[in-house]
Parts: C-alpha cells; structure tokens; sequence
C-alpha cells in the first residue's frame, strides 16, 4: 500500500473539478428535492393525498420507490429522490474507480507508476480512498443540507447514509469490474450494466411489490435505510458490507493477475481480414459491433420483464374496486395504469438509449486520444467518412435498441393479454417515437466532439441534465422552456393516440444540424496527438 | 518537382512554437534522413504532411498537392508509420495490415506474404498482445506492402532488434532502387548513414543543416593527434583549432576541416614523427548540431 497517499493526490489534482461537480449536483438535487415538496405540499393532508396517488401508481413507484411516509415533507423527499441520487452516486463512484484503475492500466501509466517504489495495491487504493471520499463528502453535504431545511436530523442523516452508501457499495462493484476485463470501456459497461439490473430489480420489486426483489438491489436498500419514516440504521451496514467484501475480492483477483492483464487471456485472431472490412464504416462495425450485441440483449431482456410485468400492475386496481372507481371517473382505470407503467419504463429507456448513442458516438474521441484515428486518417479516408462511420453505428444502434425494446415487451405484454400482434406494434411505436431524443444526444456528442474535443465528457453531462429535468422538472416547478431544453420532453406520447410527426421532425432536424455542425468542426481541426 | 518541400512551415501549439520556419526538400526517389533532438518537431511536421495537423503559416507541398485540401488523394500515393504504434486491441495484426491497405487503396497480397515471412511476425496475434517491436512491424508491413510513391517513417525501428533492423535496411534499399521516395525520421545514426542519401537536422522546428553525409561532414571538424620534434607555440592561435591539449612533445586537437591545411603546414615546419587524422564520426557531427545553442 506504500504510495497510497501520493497516488490520491495525484488523483485529487487530476480531477478534482469534476468529482466536486458531481459532489454539488448530487447534494444540491437532494436539498432541491426537499425544498420542492416543502413549498408544494405544505400541510399534511396535501401530502397524504400525494401518497395515497403514489401508492396507487406502481408506474411511479417502479421509477422512485416505495413511500415509507407520505405525511412528512421528510418522508415524501426520501421517497422521491433516494433513487435518482443514489444511482448518480453509484454512478459517480464507478467512473472514478475506473478512471483511475483500468483506464491508467490500459493506456500504459500504471506501469511508469508500478516500477516506483509503490505498493501493487496502492494504485487501486487510491481510487477506492478517492471514491469513498466523494462519497463521504456527498453524504455529509446532503445531511447538513436537509437539516438545514428544518428536517429532524436522525432522518437527515439516515438519507446522507443511504445515499453515500449506495455510492460505497458501487464502489467495489467497479473495482471488481475493472479486475475481471482488460479494457475500461468493458469495465465501466459490467458496472453500469450492474446498477441497470439493481435499478431494474428494484424497480420490478416495487412496482409488483415482491419485497424479496427489491431487497436484492442495494438501489431497493437505500430507499429500506426509511429515512424519515423510523430510520433503519442496521441498513447502512449492508452498504458498508457489500463494499468492503467486494473490495476484498477484487484485491483477492488482483493478485492473480498481471498489470494490464484481465482473466479473460486473449485468443489468436485471424491471419487475414474478413472481405467486408475495407471500409471506415466496417471498421466502426466491427470495433462497435460487440458493444451494440450487449446492449441490445440487455434491451431484449428489460423490455420482456417490463412487458410481462405491465399487466400486473394493473392488478392493483383491479383488486380493489373503489380505486377502480375513483379512477375510471378520473379517466383511467387497470388498462389505463398499465399504459402509464410502459410508457413511464419506456422513457426509462429512452434515456438509457441516449447513454448508448453518447457513448457510441464517442467512441470517436477513444479513437482519437489512443492515436488509433492517425493511421486511418492518414490512409485515402477523408475524415468526415471516419467519423460518419462511427456516428452511423450510434444513431442505428440507438434506435435498434429501442425497437428491440418495444417488441420484447410487446411480446410480454402480448402473449400475457393476449393480443401479441396488436401490443407489438403498439409498445414497438412508443418505443421508437424516443429515437429521435436519443439522436439529438449523439448530435450533442459529435458537437462535441468536433468542437471541444477536450469537453466531450459535457455530452454526459447533458444526458445527466436531461434526465433530471424529465425527473424533476415538474417537482421543482421549471419554467416550461427550461423543461424543453431536453429532447424528451418532446417526445409526443404514443401509447394513448395518434402520434404527432412535428415534434419528431424537428428533433431530427436538431440532430442534423448538431451534427453536420460537429462534422464541419471536426474536418477543420487539428487532430490530437499524443 | 521534389517529393516534399516545405518553407517558413511554423506550427504553433498554443504557446509552443513546434515548428519555427522550417524548410525541408525532400527530392524524388532519395531516402532522406530526417533527424533532431526529442521534442525538435521532426513528428509534428510529418503530421503536418498528412494534414493531420493545420500549419499556422509556411507552404507545404506534398507530391505537387496540398497536403491539407488534398489529402485523400495524396494518401492514396503514400504510406505512413507513426512512431508510437497503436493496434486495435480487438483486431489481429494481419486484420490490422489488410485494412489499413485496403483503406489506402488495395495492397499487394504477395508482398505482404513475403514481408511477414522476413519480419518473422506472427498475424493472428491480437493488437495489444504484441511487443512493441511487432507493432511496429504490423506498422511497417502495412506500409510496405502498398504500392505507393512516398514512404513516410516515423522513427520505425526504434523497437527492433539488429536481425530486424537488418531486414528493414534490406528492404528500404529495396524500396529507393524501386524507385519510391523516403522519408526517414530516426536517431539511429548507423541506419542514418547506412540508407540515406541527404539528411536534414532540425532543432528547435527550424531545420540546422541539409545535405548528403559527405556535405555535412565537411562543416565540421577532423581530430588531429601528432607527435612533433617541438610544439609550435602559435598552434593555439591559429584560426580554426579547438580543444589542443599538449602533452609533452604530444598534441591533440580539433581542427575545422575547412582550416585543415593551415594546420598540416604548421606541424609539418615543426617535425612530426607521427600523426593520426580522423574524420568526425556521425555522433560528433550531431552531437554538434544537437548541442548548439544549449
Ligand atoms: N499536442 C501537442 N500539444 C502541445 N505541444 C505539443 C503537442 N505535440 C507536440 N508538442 C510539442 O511540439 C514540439 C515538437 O514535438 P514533436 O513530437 O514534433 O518532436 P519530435 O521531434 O518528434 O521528438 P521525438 O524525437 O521525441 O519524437 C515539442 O516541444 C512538443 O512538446
Ligand atoms: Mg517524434
């Protein structure tokens, strides 16, 4: 472990700025949250009320979670909020574990830092001290925030916990992904892939109510941590747990490997190249081709669940006549609540699609700063091919995902109520009216990308904004042009009627013109070296 | 029309002047060395050349184009080895080699069988699990094999051994007599001399010195080593002489070459018993433009 201490500083000064960001918008999100719901719901029988509608509303609950206790501005901020800032946390721990592991292993840095007097531990224990820190940080930040909003302190301090933990345990999960691949792009992918199926378990547990699922997600425990609604404290011993055994197994994997090595041992390849590999663009295939198969399985898997699970939902309602009836005279009813659950979980994946096209359009810049793009660039392929090759692959990829989503949860949904052709076409359409949101984001990327290729971390950043707009937009009472800033909240509902074409067309004519605009600026600018 | 000719080319990043003014001809069909200190801008002007990177002022002409405007065409004429090679890690070298040639516009399947038999590389291994010097090797049969007219290689034996830089000279040869142009970036002096027909140094983005070996090597200064009757007192004084230590009834002294006779006739007048007169090694040539101005 010697050099521990060095190595965070060094850490600390790379990329301080960042992680305090991150630090700021969790924190802030959360006492924003809290301050909402005060100003919204001031007396308690508003407040219940909310509750109640939450309680009947498994859509909801399948997004934010169970409410512990809707009769407390406490209670009701947990409910809301919990989920959205522990999933940034954990995602904030991952990108700071491999960044500072996998990332420096595989660009060749660890080993400048390895033949120094260092321990072999210590480059991992400084991502680990780091993230754990920020995570620390995040979690006091949010108690003293809420308390500070006038909320009983132990419910403070349960919620800071809860969420700190969740970023504690996604901690270890990255640092055990980034032992068992070579590459941190698959590194981060295991992990995020991981709290997708937390989110995922949780979500399915909550909104069809099986305790048992929710309990397996740490996402399902920190909503369990019950800040303010009687604090369950030995919770917060499960975070600590699970992070500390995980990290214990991925120091257990370390040393039986290699630096730079994962424990998958790469196998020959071929001797000649495929005939089809003769183009920019069949070079993006083929260096994206195994990353788009992931996702597109993942897609496939969700979209089922979601799909077999919607009917259920419904249940709810149908169980109980009186809700039945209050909502029938309020327009909906069983049908109408599980439309509500697929549209909501098909927004989900809208934006976890935009996450695939940000992350396939940059695949550019990953080329670029390996120097990868220098030896093509030289050959006879103009640039704009090179980059349209990659671009290409992100906006197909995109919406072949979301199709693929559509159709398995139609299919679910389908074969469940029996009606596999019509719910097909149906969720196959409210899936892909989402295609065009989650292009505009490649677009943001390829901006960019051209444009500031130093900033192209910004188009995550977008994606993050405009998640939280959708998320919280209406809490927080946004203006409506501040809402509108995300491509989503564009996207026209599907599920209910006829679509309406103006707002997809205009969310492909952003994307153009983001693009060729990223294009344009890319052709123009030095290529970066190394 | 020369391969390449460059004038007053500066490159600025940011605040750094990598390229200062420099000029560079490279003529059709030589092997041209290309050497300089690190960090002199000898890969920052190849990067210049492929129009990876946009000169801030200067001219460049690459093979009667223009490297930026015209860059899809003329990398369709030559063939690059960067100096830091980066494969694929998901790709194997000889997929790596078929792409990059067929990307440049078709590559030569024969040559290419015969290249990896005489590089001894292996093709089915995956990017990153190559050494560094078989990279480069993956690099440099990716260009060797296409039939281009101007070869650019960025320090592209820095990783291989004596038996692979011996087959590298082999086929560079083979290369310049087949008539292609190359352009060689390299400290390896002994490669420098053994291949190349001029050599231009470059220090600081501006180019010292241009010329064959022969040209340079007159600039500078011979070794003199001479056991004389008596040691003429205005040795020291005469123009040209640097370094002379006397030892006895021995001197040792630099001379610069274009002083030379001065020097002989002296020592001639004062006795000499013995003498012995080297011309400068390579290293000494460079070290002396190297060192300037430090
Ligand atoms: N992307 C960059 N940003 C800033 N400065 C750079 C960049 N690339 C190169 N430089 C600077 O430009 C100068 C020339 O660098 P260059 O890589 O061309 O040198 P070189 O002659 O190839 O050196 P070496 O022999 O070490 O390969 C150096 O001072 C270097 O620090
Ligand atoms: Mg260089």
């Amino acid at each position: 472990m010697t050099g521990t201490m060095t190595l965070t500083r060094l850490a600390l000064r790379r990329d301080r700025v960042p992680v305090l960001a991150w630090i700021a918008v969790i924190s802030v999100l959360v006492v924003a949250g809290a301050s909402a719901i005060a100003e919204l719901y001031p007396q308690a029988a508003q407040r219940l009320a909310l509750g109640v509608t939450v309680g009947s509303t498994p859509a909801l609950q399948a997004l934010t979670g169970p409410v512990f206790d809707p009769t407390s501005v406490g209670g009701l901020t947990a409910w809301r909020v919990t989920t959205m800032a522990s999933v940034l946390a954990a995602l904030m721990s991952i990108l700071i574990v491999t960044r500072h592991t996998r990332a420096e292993e595989e660009a060749g840095r660890a080993e400048l830092v390895g033949a120094c007097p260092v321990g072999r531990h210590a480059m991992p224990a400084a991502a680990v001290l780091m993230a754990a820190g920020a995570n620390l940080l995040t979690g006091v930040l949010i108690a003293l925030g809420l308390a500070g909003q006038g909320l009983p302190g132990a419910g403070a301090l349960a919620f800071g916990a809860a969420v700190s933990g969740a970023g504690w345990t996604f901690t270890g999960v990255a640092i055990v992904a980034g032992q068992l691949t070579a590459h941190a792009r698959t590194a981060n992918a295991i992990a995020v892939a991981t709290l997708g199926a937390a989110f995922l378990l949780r979500a399915l547990g909550d909104a069809a109510r099986i305790e048992t699922l929710s309990w397996l997600s740490p996402l399902g425990w920190a909503q369990r941590v019950r800040a303010f609604a009687g604090e369950r404290w030995w919770v917060v011993a499960l975070f600590a747990a699970s992070g500390l055994v995980l990290v214990a197994v991925a120091a257990l994997l370390a040393r039986r490997r290699d630096l730079g090595a994962g424990f998958v041992a790469p196998r020959p390849g071929p001797r000649e190249a495929a005939a089809w590999l003769r183009s920019p663009v069949a070079l993006a295939w083929r260096l994206q081709r195994g990353t788009l198969l992931g996702w597109t399985v993942a897609f496939a898997v969700v979209g089922t669940l979601f799909g077999v699970l919607a009917h259920s939902v419904g249940d709810v309602v149908r169980d109980n006549p009186q809700l039945a009836d209050l909502l029938s005279r309020m327009g909906g009813g069983a049908d109408a609540m599980t439309d509500t659950f697929l549209a909501a979980e098909l927004g989900v994946l809208g934006l976890v699609a935009g996450g695939y096209a940000v992350q396939a359009t940059l695949r550019l810049h990953g080329e670029e700063s390996a120097i990868r793009a220098d030896p093509v660039l030289a050959t006879a392929v103009p640039r704009r091919r090179w980059a349209a090759g990659h671009l290409g692959i992100a906006l197909a990829g995109s919406a072949a995902v979301l199709a693929v989503a559509g159709l398995a949860a139609g299919l679910g949904h389908g074969i469940v109520i029996g009606d596999p052709a019509g719910q097909v076409l149906r969720l196959l359409g409210a899936a892909l009216v989402q295609v065009p949101a989650t292009w505009a984001l490649a677009g943001i990327a390829m901006l960019l990308f051209g444009l500031l290729p130093r900033l192209t971390g910004l188009a995550w950043a977008a994606l993050i904004t405009f998640a939280l707009l959708g998320q919280l937009g209406e809490l927080l009472r946004l203006e409506d042009w501040i809402q509108g800033l995300s491509p989503f909240a564009h996207v026209p509902p599907a599920l209910t009627g006829p679509v309406d074409p103006a707002p997809l067309l205009g969310l492909g004519a952003v994307t153009t013109a983001l693009a060729l605009a990223g294009l344009l600026a890319f052709q123009r600018r030095d290529l970066r070296g190394n | 029309m020369p391969a390449v000719l460059i004038s007053g080319l500066v490159k600025r990043y940011g605040k750094v002047r990598a390229l200062d003014g420099l000029d560079l001809t490279v003529r059709t069909g030589e092997v041209h060395g290309f050497l300089g200190p690190n960090g002199s801008g000898k890969t920052t002007t190849l990067r210049v050349l492929l129009g990876l990177l946009r000169a801030d002022a200067g001219r460049a002409v690459l093979l009667d184009g223009d490297p930026y405007r015209n860059a899809v065409e003329l990398h369709r004429r030559l063939a690059y080895v960067p100096g830091d090679v980066v494969l694929w890690p998901t790709l194997s070298g000889g997929e790596a080699i078929d792409l990059l040639g067929r990307l440049r516009g078709g590559l030569d399947q024969r040559r290419k069988a015969a290249l990896l038999e005489r590089f001894a590389l292996d093709p089915t291994r995956k990017g990153r699990t190559y050494s560094t010097g078989n990279r480069q090797k993956v690099a440099l049969i990716a260009a060797l094999a296409s039939d281009v007219e101007l070869l650019m290689l960025d320090e592209p034996t820095s990783g291989l051994d004596p038996l692979m830089e011996a087959v590298f000279r082999e086929t560079v040869r083979e290369e310049r007599a087949a008539g292609r142009t190359v352009l060689l970036s390299s400290h390896i002096l002994s490669e420098v001399e053994a291949l190349c027909d001029r050599v231009t140094i470059i220090r600081d983005g501006r180019a010292v010195e241009a010329g064959t070996l022969a040209e340079l090597r007159h600039l500078t200064r011979t070794s003199i080593s001479a056991e004389l009757d008596r040691v003429p007192g205005d040795l020291a004084r005469l123009e040209g002489v640097h370094d002379l230590t006397a030892d006895g009834s021995r001197v040792r002294f630099h001379i610069d070459t274009e002083h030379l006779d001065k020097a002989l006739k002296l020592l001639t007048e004062s006795g000499v018993r013995g003498l012995t007169c080297r011309p400068p090694t390579l290293e000494e040539l460079f070290l002396r433009h190297y060192e300037a101005g430090r």
